[in-house]
């Protein structure tokens, strides 16, 4: 299948899971990423469940943070 | 080399004070090329859900929102800025401890001194700093 990731179109196997596709892709800390499929975005659960379809338009949005004090919501949970 | 539209800079600045006494931020867009120069073609003021005058967390929907706009303008995403509205133009330790993404590039600018604000740019991964040299660009 062809889906769209990060703006690149790629050809992946039908029924890769969006939590293959981050091992595959070599997405660093992927703890801190949330994942959007086809602008919706998905919980950490939903990444394990959920199969990619020809078509689908997936990104991967970085949490950006920082400050001078720690923050007490530095993840996508 | 870090090349920023000027007239982005300007905006980035306006949002930033307009912003105070809290930390403002946003997305960087634009283009590379092949000898590793940066060109920043737009400056995202995004929302600062935090709100807070210390930390800043970048809206997850304005990211997304300002990505999608990027690539339908042929840019891609370049990093990320915030405001330091109390300390100078440099990585405090959340900053490095929340640099996930070791191939963006982070600007930071200080409104320390209210009348010189400072914007720097920086490559951070895990405790190493690397910072960029900014060279204001017009049209």
């Amino acid at each position: 299948m062809t889906i769209v990731v990060a703006g690149e179109r790629k050809e992946y196997a039908d029924g890769l899971t969006v939590e293959e596709l981050i091992e595959a892709e070599k997405v660093e800390t992927p703890q801190y990423v949330t994942v959007t499929v086809n602008d919706t975005f998905l919980s950490n659960a939903e990444r394990a469940s959920r199969s990619l379809q020809e078509g689908d338009v997936v990104e991967f949005l970085y949490f950006m943070g920082g400050g001078t004090i720690p923050s007490l919501c530095a993840t996508n949970d | 080399m870090i090349y920023l539209q000027l007239k982005e800079y300007e905006k980035l600045l306006a949002h930033a004070v307009k912003c105070l006494p809290e930390e403002a931020c946003g997305l960087l867009g634009g283009k590379k090329d092949e000898t590793g120069n940066t060109y920043i073609e737009v400056v995202y003021l995004l929302e600062n859900t935090d709100h807070s005058e210390e930390h800043f967390s970048l809206d997850p929907r304005g990211q997304l929102a300002a990505v999608k706009e990027m690539r339908a303008n042929g840019w891609r995403p370049l990093g990320n800025w915030h405001s330091h509205p109390a300390s100078p133009s440099r990585p405090s330790e959340e900053d490095k401890r929340l640099a996930y993404d070791s191939s963006a590039l982070y600007m930071i600018l200080s409104l320390m001194e209210r009348d010189t604000p400072v914007l720097n740019a920086f490559r951070i991964e895990n405790d190493h700093v690397e910072k960029e040299e900014i060279r204001f660009i017009q049209g």
